[in-house]
């Protein structure tokens, strides 16, 4: 039997990537930074947005969406940071798409939130496709997990803006080859920004603090317009 | 194993599309997927034959084109292709590839339609 061919071109996820665009300009438009968090389970997501969390709300009105396949205790744990923190419970699903944070999203004031975080299901690969509309993307990476994470998941670091390596207090001990983690987050993802934290002991949560003002206060600029 | 929720998104999309054009008998559906996707091949064929069960494109094939991974090196002004997924560099001035000109996509190039 004879076929013919019918030229198509459709991305898959089209529609997710629509509705990230659409989550995009909303985040924009309220002036909200919106930041992503993705790393492999137990790499301390939920310990590092806890102290980002308390750090920021002395100043500023923070919010947090956290995805998981079941269980509400991480939104229980972050809770104690701030009250504004929303559980997606995926089931079985992997990742998070645009669809589930418009969805978490209901009724929340977005013009009243400075800082929008939203923790994906611990996983390095799925949520590398999934576009959430988020500002800027920080992959986490923790000391006890060895340095070549980055050549194992290239995808996900590459989609991601910031590299964060966390539970630096563990480094020695586990004898974590810092300067080759830094070399293979570079090969991945060359030029990307990388924090050095240790949750427990506060260590450099500072300066990731430092990073998220500035990031906000230059969303925040007035657009200058050109005049003659 | 996020292959199954592509692969239904992508039945979708294919249905909606015969529908649109007046229902077409979809023999083959070519999808061009980039070796960046952070999808798996095998993966997905697998997912695309269990997710086709029972929907109008029961019995069709899916054929997959893989897309190598081509970055802009800034340096020599030109596309090249990185030694390896995981060292995105040039391979000629060694200059980091900070632009990735191919190799993320998930799309679906064509329909074989029975004539």
């Amino acid at each position: 039997m004879s076929t013919r061919m019918v030229e198509v071109r459709a991305k898959v996820l089209k529609q997710n990537d629509l509705l990230a665009r659409d989550l995009r300009d909303r985040f924009r438009r309220e002036g909200t930074c919106v930041v992503g968090l993705v790393s492999s389970p137990g790499s301390g997501k939920t310990a590092f947005l806890e102290k980002l969390l308390s750090g920021l709300a002395r100043d500023t009105r923070v919010a947090a969406l956290v995805g998981d396949l079941a269980t509400e205790n991480d939104a229980a744990r972050l809770r104690r940071a701030t009250p504004n923190v929303r559980q997606i419970n995926t089931g079985t699903v992997c990742h998070l798409d645009a669809l589930m944070v418009e969805k978490a999203l209901a009724e929340w004031q977005l013009d009243r939130i400075d800082f929008l975080f939203i923790e994906n299901v611990g996983n390095l690969v799925c949520p590398s496709s999934y576009d959430l509309g988020e500002e800027l993307r920080f992959v986490l990476l923790s000391a006890t997990e060895g340095e070549d994470k980055p050549l194992k998941y290239p995808t996900i670091f590459n989609s991601s803006d910031v590299a964060v390596i966390t539970k630096m207090d563990l480094a020695q001990a586990a004898e974590f080859d810092l300067a080759a983690a830094r070399r293979n987050i570079e090969s991945v993802r060359p030029g990307m920004q990388v924090f050095e934290v240790s949750s427990k002991t506060g260590l450099g949560m500072q300066s990731v603090l430092d990073f998220l003002h500035a990031r906000l206060a230059r969303a925040r600029q007035p657009q200058v317009v050109a005049t003659r | 194993m996020h292959e199954l929720s592509i692969a239904m998104s992508m039945i979708d999309q294919i249905i909606e599309e015969s529908e649109s054009r007046g229902g077409l008998e979809v023999e083959a559906v070519h999808l061009k997927l980039g070796v960046f996707s952070g999808v798996d091949k095998e993966a997905l064929l697998f997912s695309f034959e269990l997710a086709c069960e029972g929907s109008l494109l029961e019995g069709s094939r899916l054929v997959i084109e893989s897309i190598p991974l081509v970055i802009y090196c800034a340096a020599c002004q030109k596309n090249r292709t990185p030694p390896s997924i995981y060292e995105l560099s040039c391979p000629e001035c060694g200059s980091p590839g900070q632009t990735i000109v191919s190799g993320r996509e998930i799309e679906v190039a064509s329909l074989e339609i029975a004539a």
